[in-house]
C-alpha cells in the first residue's frame, strides 16, 4: 500500500501517537496519504476517531505482526469545487452497468491506498497524479467510466482523457462516498 | 499548579465514601459510553485527549473549581498530557495512575463477617468490573471463590493474615472475566474445584463440585456446602458457607439474576435457571446472606461498599424472584437480552485451558462492564 509519507511511531504509548501523527499531517499537503506505524493497539480507535473530529479520511488499518500501519489522507477542499466535465452517469446506473456485465472499463484515480481498503470489483486503479504517464493503458475505444471518493477528481480525470482524445469518458457521481454496491479490499 | 497521581485504591475509597468528585475522561466517546468509573456523586465530563491537543482552554468552563477533579483515560499517558495542561492553565488536578486498566483490576478486600468458630469471610470487590470474588478462612487455613486474574491480591493477601490457601473454587465457568483459580491452586498447591457439566472441555485436571459436596476449611468444621443450580450455565453451583452465607455465583444477583445465554442458547436453561431460582433457592433458609459473584449498579453496594443481603430480603424485592408467570420469566431472560461481556467466547476458553493469552491480551479481553445479569 502506497503512502505519501511514512511515520514511525513504533513502541510510543499513547498520545504520542496521535501527538505525532497530527504534526506531520500539517506539514503534508492536502489530498497525500500517511501511513502511520504503531504497536500501540489502542492507536487504531483513537486515529479513526481523530481522524473523523479533524475532516481527515481514515481509510483503513493494516496489521503485520505486531505493528499496525494506519492509512489517512489528509482532507481537501475537493467538495467545493466546480465540475466541468459534461457527461456524468449517476452511482445507480453504474452499478446496472456493471451488472449487465458489458464490455466497460471503470477507473478508479483515487490514491493507491484508498482504493486499496475499499474499491468496486475489477477496477483499474490510476491515482490522478499518476494519469498523464500511464494513460496508455487506457484503450480509447471503450467507454470508461471514471471514480473518484466525490466526483471532483474523476471529473479532473476526465477533462484530461478528453483532451488527450478520448471521446466516450464518463464521471460517476457522486463517487465511492456513497457507492453501495459491491466493493472489495486487497 | 502541582499535577497529582492518584491510585485506584483512592478512588475506590470515594466511591465506597460516597465523595462529590468529578471526573475528566479523555478516551474515546464510545468508550466512556460503554464502561467509566460509576461513583454516586461524581460528575463527569468526557472528551477525547485528542481533541485537547491545541490546548484545553475550549473546556476550562467545564471544569469546576469547587471540588477535586481527576483526570482518566485508558492507560494513563493521555491523562497525564491533559492533566499538565490543565495546570498550565492554573488548575490543581490529578490523572489516574495506570488509567482505567488498573481501575479494571483494582480489588478491595471487605470484612464481611465472622464465622460460628471465629473465622472470617472476606469479599473483595473489583468495583471497575463489578466482580465479586471471597475468601472463607478458618484457623489458618483459606478457600478461595471465583477469584479473578489478579492472583497475587489473594496470595498477599492470605499471608498477611497468616493463612495457607488449600482450597480454590469457580461457582460456575466465567464469560466475563479470566479466573485465577487454577493459577491460585498451582502457586499454593491447593485443590481447584470446578462443577464438571461447565467443565468438560477443559484442558487441565480439577476436582469435581457436584451437589452434596462438603469441604472443610480449617480444623474446625467450617463447611462449603455445594447446591447445584443450573441456568446461567449448565454447571453452575451455588455454596452455602457455614450455614449462614449463600454464594450464589451468577445465579443470583441482588438486584437482577443470572442470564441463561452466555454459554449457549438462552431458551435451553430457562427451565433449569427457574427451578433454581424459584424452587431449589425456595427450600434454603431466609436468613442466609446472599454473596453474588456480581453486582452491577452502585445502588447495589451497602454503606460499608459491601455487596451482600439475606436472601429472605431478595425474595421480597428482587423482581427476577417474583416473576409469577413462566412465560414472562421466560421472555425477560430470552429477549432483549443486554450486550454480551466483552470477547465473552475468548475468555470463556481461557478459563477452559483452551487458549493462553499473554497479560496485555487478557487485560484487553475484560475491558468494559461484566453484563452478566438481566434485570
Amino acid at each position: 500500500m502506497k503512502a505519501n509519507v511514512i511515520l514511525d511511531a513504533k513502541g510510543l504509548a499513547c498520545p504520542m501517537p496521535i501527538v505525532k501523527t497530527k504534526k506531520v499531517m500539517n506539514e503534508l499537503e492536502p489530498g497525500h496519504v500517511i501511513e502511520v506505524q504503531a504497536t500501540d493497539k489502542g492507536s487504531k480507535a483513537d486515529i479513526k476517531a481523530w481522524a473523523e473530529s479533524t475532516g481527515h479520511q481514515y481509510l483503513g488499518t493494516l496489521e503485520e505482526g505486531e505493528v499496525l500501519k494506519h492509512y489517512l489522507r489528509k482532507s481537501s477542499n475537493e467538495e467545493k469545487e466546480e465540475r466541468k466535465h459534461p457527461h456524468v452517469i449517476s452511482n445507480e446506473e453504474l452499478e446496472k452497468r456493471l451488472e449487465s456485465n458489458d464490455n466497460i472499463v471503470v477507473l478508479d484515480v483515487r490514491e493507491s491506498a484508498e482504493y486499496g481498503f475499499n474499491h468496486i470489483p475489477s477496477t483499474l486503479s490510476i491515482p490522478l497524479g499518476e494519469l498523464e504517464a500511464r494513460m496508455d493503458e487506457l484503450n480509447k475505444d471503450t467507454e470508461i467510466f471514471i471514480v473518484c471518493r466525490t466526483g471532483n477528481r474523476s471529473d479532473l480525470a476526465a477533462q484530461k482523457l478528453t483532451e488527450k482524445g478520448f471521446t466516450t469518458v464518463f464521471n460517476v457521481v457522486p463517487g465511492m462516498m456513497y457507492w453501495t454496491g459491491k466493493t472489495t479490499s486487497i | 499548579m502541582a499535577v497529582k497521581p492518584m491510585t485506584s485504591k483512592e478512588v475506590a475509597k470515594k466511591v465506597m465514601n460516597k465523595e462529590p468528585f468529578f471526573i475528566l475522561d479523555v478516551r474515546n466517546e464510545g468508550d466512556f459510553a460503554d464502561w467509566k468509573i460509576e461513583g454516586e456523586n461524581f460528575d463527569y465530563f468526557n472528551i477525547p485527549y485528542f481533541e485537547l491537543l491545541d490546548g484545553v482552554e475550549v473546556i476550562m468552563d467545564k471544569i469546576p473549581t469547587d471540588k477535586e477533579v481527576l483526570v482518566v483515560c485508558a492507560k494513563e499517558g493521555s491523562s497525564v498530557m491533559i492533566a499538565e495542561f490543565l495546570s498550565e492553565a492554573g488548575l490543581s488536578v490529578s490523572y489516574l495512575v495506570g488509567g482505567m486498566k488498573a481501575w479494571s483490576e483494582h480489588l478491595e478486600p471487605i470484612n464481611i463477617g465472622n464465622l460460628k468458630d471465629g473465622g472470617e469471610i472476606y469479599q473483595f470487590v473489583r468495583l471497575g468490573k463489578g466482580c465479586l470474588s471471597y475468601m472463607v478462612v478458618s484457623n489458618g487455613e483459606a478457600a478461595i471463590i471465583d477469584s479473578t486474574r489478579m492472583t497475587n491480591v489473594y496470595i498477599d493477601f492470605a499471608n498477611s493474615i497468616n493463612a495457607k490457601i488449600t482450597h480454590v473454587f469457580d461457582t460456575h465457568l466465567h464469560a466475563d472475566h479470566i479466573s485465577g483459580g487454577r493459577v491460585i491452586a498451582e502457586m499454593t498447591h491447593a485443590t481447584y474445584w470446578l462443577p464438571p457439566k461447565d467443565a468438560a472441555e477443559v484442558t487441565f485436571e480439577y476436582r469435581a463440585l457436584e451437589d452434596g459436596t462438603e469441604v472443610t476449611i480449617g480444623t474446625t468444621a467450617i463447611n462449603i456446602h455445594a447446591l447445584y443450580s443450573p441456568g446461567h450455565t449448565i454447571g453452575s453451583t451455588t455454596f452455602v458457607v457455614d450455614d449462614q452465607y449463600l454464594l450464589s455465583g451468577d445465579t443470583l444477583f441482588i438486584d437482577s439474576i443470572g442470564r441463561p445465554d452466555l454459554a449457549g442458547l438462552a431458551e435451553d436453561w430457562v427451565a433449569d435457571l427457574r427451578e433454581s431460582l424459584y424452587k431449589r433457592y425456595r427450600e434454603l433458609s431466609e436468613e442466609l446472606v446472599v454473596l453474588p459473584a456480581h453486582f452491577m449498579i452502585l445502588e447495589e453496594l451497602n454503606e460499608d461498599g459491601s455487596v451482600a443481603e439475606k436472601l429472605g430480603t431478595l425474595f421480597a424485592k428482587n423482581h427476577g424472584l417474583n416473576i409469577e408467570d413462566e412465560e414472562v420469566f421466560r421472555k425477560l431472560v430470552t429477549e432483549n437480552l443486554p450486550p454480551q461481556p466483552n470477547a465473552y467466547q475468548e475468555i470463556r476458553e481461557t478459563n477452559m485451558g483452551k487458549i493462553n493469552p499473554d497479560e496485555e491480551k487478557q487485560r484487553e479481553m475484560e475491558i468494559g462492564p461484566n453484563r452478566c445479569a438481566v434485570r
